[in-house]
């Protein structure tokens, strides 16, 4: 029989005009009370519920795992209560028990052996895993101190192993979430407002009259809660403003869309602030209540016109007055997004600087309809004796960006390198839940590292890129096969989610929190993991909050009553902002002690040379980093990724839709693999486009293997911000090759 | 009672929720789908026009697939939802050649097999998973012989298309515009 696989995106011409709805006869041919086959199946089972909530992306919505009669996940559906996603997952939720079903998951502890000369792994039990592991914990600590042991890691099961990591003597911790994501942005803001932006973000979407995304593809980057409330918003008739080189999804929402040219964001942002200030569009009443360095801040702008914004950035003057003006008319509701990741061009944390000044200005901060005043609820520390003080950590490491705030995972990468000048010394990590091979940039950096390392392991589901460079892998059961810490965000109000096991580990893998305690036991940490289950801390935090596991069970998640005040300003009240002087900085003192520009100013960036593209990457709404390409249902929606193209530069070198080109960087390095060319409108002349995360080599990932190409491997050059030591990644350049350029190489 | 769907277009951000969700509630085999997202793109940089639309079985009034029907298997029930009975269905393809959109395929178990309507939710009185899943909320499922419900008012005050109304099937699955 022949079976059809239909394509799931199909690409097709505008569907044909409206038409009046004819008056239809229903056809009632025939009633049956046979059910179609598929839903049989499903209602012959009787299912049952566990509260968890996601770990497919780090916006942990809570959910349900749907469980069947024999102990099978069947799926996984968002709970009703939960304030960030309101009883709807989005699609790599939805797709979360294929983390689950994985058959390419690790399965076993493996450690590297040497074998008739060649390194290969081979399977180990837990005991032998870990008596290895503890042994290397111990060692390290004789020979170099505990802080030459670094712990980089993601999401749920970081927070296990940091436990650990601190008993152990160290606070060499860092994640590529802040240096390579969103540490820009807590810098500029945290500078202006004096407080940082965090995660969810506390934007009035829901309520907003206008919504500005400069670089943020809200709808292709799933960010649940956001995307929900975006949607509110279009209801509502909020105006949106994109600011965009690529026409993206949100673009296409939006009543205003400002082509800019790559790399040239702080002009437009610098323009708009003059055309506020000079037509006194600004809120006059807020800034001079809130806010100090008016004054420096007007004289600043004063040169930076429209027009001299339209030759940097070609954005119509028209335009950058027209939007300036719709702001100012929606505000205080006004939002200027801060974005997510927002490392760039280096001078990221200036850039979100003028993006929190531009907030300011309009008064949209502690305003409806822009920011609200989040809370969350502190969980009470499950008790265990104190963290002994390590002589150095994070800080130390990257001591040279003075506004870094997190552990620097590029700084943790180039102290592994030796070099006798180095006062802080790495010599072994422990990686969890984050693939650095696709997550930092500057690949070979990376690797030299790794090269250098006297001891690493990783903890991981799947055979990431990564695990292939360990001494020893420990497979971690996936999120719906264990408990984890209470969740507890940000919100609107503060809430609590509990995850659950759905069903016992797969395999032969076990919870981070279950290793963690493993390897404390052996080293002589036992006293920090006084429980024989998770569940054990758990249901201790629970009753001190006033609550219960078994209540949890029931309800997954549980709101609670705001403490801290109402969620927005109230007409005239007085606030104390968390800055140095009690009020948004404009101009910003702290800044200007330390040498740095007191406000953002434009530089101007490098742009392409003849023959290259800049380099543009985004987010898919189907994969979370590199980490979903493999699951079987993700895999389904979007299995790799295509090159964008504009037909200007197709015609010119002569691409035609779908077919394979290799890229080659400003330093020579190639794709692995070919990537298919898409001929789109939607992308400028100057640039080309990706989805993140695709181009594995693993070969363990058969679904991912060789499936488009990997933005990351061809991020060479950064640009590194000098006052958090964000890795700004926006400023590489391929040009686009049609034959394949590793013919000749293959062995 | 006429079951309906009707789908915004200048909400959906196609990221293919509703496809997943179909998949996981209807377990639909690796490989195959009962709903898509399509994306059509119209003018050129930077005058351009983007449509994402989740599409589906549109359980047409006149549908050609229950008429082409060897055995029966296509019908149509209460509230107007087309269905294949699997024990009927001999996998011949009629049906899936007549459809013109396409919404049909060939399960890997011998029949043929599209888009419910979720019918078995409906019974219990659950939206379709699609719909329920969807994080924009731009999909809305009701009766539409009844003028008060959320879709007939959404088709009386906005502007709205069915896709191929050429073929005179008369689709139940509208999208604003
Ligand atoms: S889930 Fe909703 S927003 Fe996403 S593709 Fe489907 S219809 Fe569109
Ligand atoms: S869309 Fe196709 S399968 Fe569905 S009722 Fe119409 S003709 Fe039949
Ligand atoms: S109504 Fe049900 S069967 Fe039809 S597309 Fe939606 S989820 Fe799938």
């Amino acid at each position: 029989m022949v079976t059809s696989r239909r394509k799931f995106i199909k690409i097709s011409a505008l569907g044909v005009g409206g038409i009046t709805l004819s008056a239809s006869a229903v056809n009632l041919l025939a009633s049956n009370p046979l059910l179609d086959a598929a839903a049989k199946k499903n209602l012959a089972k009787k299912l049952s519920r566990t509260a968890t909530y996601c770990e497919v992306c780090f916006w942990k919505c809570a959910a349900w795992a749907y469980t069947d009669e024999e102990g099978d996940i069947k799926k996984v559906i968002g709970n009703d209560d939960d304030p960030h996603c309101n009883g709807r997952l989005c699609p790599r939720g939805t797709g979360g028990l294929g983390m689950y079903s994985d058959e390419d998951r690790l399965k076993t502890p493996l450690i590297r052996t040497t074998i008739n000369g060649e390194e290969t792994y081979r399977e180990a039990s837990w005991e032998e895993a870990l008596d290895l592991i503890a042994e290397k914990f111990t060692e390290i600590k004789q020979k170099y101190g505990p802080e030459s042991f670094a712990l980089l890691k993601h999401g749920s099961p970081g927070s296990h192993l940091e436990h650990l990591f601190k008993a152990y003597g160290s606070d060499t911790i860092a994640e590529p979430a802040y240096a390579q994501c969103r540490g820009p942005r807590e810098t500029g803001f945290g500078l202006t407002f004096g407080s940082w932006v965090g995660s969810p973000e506390p934007t009035d979407i829901r309520d907003t009259k206008c919504l500005v995304l400069i670089g943020s593809h809200i709808g292709e980057n799933m960010h649940n809660t956001q995307v929900q409330e975006m949607s509110d918003a279009i209801d509502n008739g909020a105006t949106i403003i994109t600011v965009d080189p690529r026409f993206s999804t949100a673009a296409s929402k939006s009543s205003h869309w400002l082509p800019i040219k790559p790399a040239t964001d702080i002009a437009l942002l610098l323009s708009w602030m003059h055309v506020l200030i000079e037509e006194e569009l600004y809120n006059k009443k807020y800034v001079e209540k809130y806010a100090i360095g008016f004054d420096e801040l007007k004289a600043h702008v004063k040169p930076f016109t429209p027009e001299w914004a339209y030759g940097i950035t070609t954005i119509k003057p028209e335009s950058i007055r027209e939007t300036a003006r719709l702001m100012a008319a929606a505000a205080p509701a006004t939002i200027i997004h801060p974005g997510r990741h927002v490392t760039w061009y280096g001078d990221d944390s200036q850039r979100e600087r003028a993006i929190a000044i531009l907030n300011g200005l309009l008064g949209s901060w502690g305003n409806r309809g822009g920011f609200y005043f989040k809370e969350k609820i502190s969980i009470p520390k499950y008790p265990h004796p104190a963290y002994p003080e390590p002589k150095w950590g994070w800080h130390e490491i990257g001591e040279q960006y003075p506004f870094a705030e997190m552990g620097n995972t590029s700084e943790v990468v180039k102290a592994t390198i030796p070099n006798e000048d180095n006062p802080y010394p790495i010599k072994a990590w422990m990686i969890a839940g984050t693939n650095l091979i696709n997550t930092l940039p500057q690949r070979e950096q990376t690797l030299e590292a790794i090269n250098a390392l006297e001891f690493l392991v990783v903890v991981d589901t799947m055979p990431m890129e990564i695990t292939g460079y360990a001494d020893v892998v420990l497979p971690e059961c996936t999120y719906l096969e264990r408990y984890d810490g209470i969740r507890s965000a940000t919100n609107r109000h503060p809430s609590i989610a509990v995850r659950i096991p759905a069903v016992k580990p797969k395999y032969n893998s076990k919870p981070a929190w279950w290793i963690s305690k493993q390897i404390g036991d052996r080293i002589g940490l036992g006293d920090y993991f006084n429980y024989n289950d998770f569940e054990e801390v758990i249901e201790w935090q629970l009753n001190k909050m006033g609550t219960s596991l078994d209540e949890m069970k029931k309800i997954g998640v549980k709101n609670f009553e705001r403490t801290s005040g109402p969620l927005f300003l109230e007409e005239g009240q007085d606030y104390e902002f968390g800055t140095p002087s009690g009020k948004i900085e404009f101009y910003s003192q702290q800044l200007a002690d330390l040498g740095f520009d007191p406000m953002p100013v434009y530089t101007h960036h490098p742009q392409p040379p003849q023959g290259f593209y800049r380099l543009n990457y985004g987010r898919s709404p189907m994969h979370t980093f590199s980490r979903t390409i493999n699951n079987p249902y993700l895999s389904d929606l979007k299995s790799e990724n295509t090159l964008w193209v504009n037909p200007k530069v197709a015609r010119i070198l002569d691409l035609k839709k779908d077919q394979p080109v290799w890229l080659k960087n400003q330093d020579g390095i190639l794709s692995a693999f070919p990537i298919k060319v898409r001929v789109t409108e939607r992308i400028r002349w100057d640039s080309v486009y990706m989805y993140h995360g695709f181009g594995h080599n693993n070969k363990k990932l058969t679904r991912a293997f060789g499936k488009g190409a990997s933005d990351a491997e061809l991020i060479s050059k950064i640009v590194v911000d000098p006052l958090m030591g964000g890795t700004g990644l926006r400023g590489n350049f391929v040009s686009i090759l049609t034959e394949d350029p590793h013919k000749n190489t293959k062995v | 009672m006429r079951y309906a769907m009707v789908i915004d277009t200048l909400k959906c951000v196609g990221c293919s929720d509703c496809v997943v969700a179909c998949q996981t509630e209807n377990n639909v085999p690796h490989g195959y789908c009962r709903d898509w997202v399509t994306e059509a793109v119209s003018g050129s940089y930077p005058n351009l026009e983007l449509e994402l639309r989740s599409e589906r079985c549109n359980h047409c009034a006149n549908p050609p697939c229950v008429r082409c029907c060897p055995t029966g298997a296509s019908h149509v029930i209460e509230g107007g939802i087309v269905l294949v009975t699997a024990d009927q269905c001999i996998g011949c393809g009629a049906c899936i050649e007549s459809c013109p959109y396409d919404a049909r395929y060939q399960h890997p178990d011998g029949y043929v097999d599209k888009c419910t309507f979720c019918h078995h939710r409906l019974e219990k009185g659950q939206l379709p998973a699609c719909v329920s899943v969807c994080p924009t909320k731009c999909m809305y499922f009701g009766d539409l012989d009844d003028p008060n419900s959320e879709i007939s008012q959404l088709l009386k005050n906005r502007k709205y298309k069915t896709l191929s109304p050429e073929a005179g099937t008369d689709p139940h699955v509208f999208y604003l515009i």
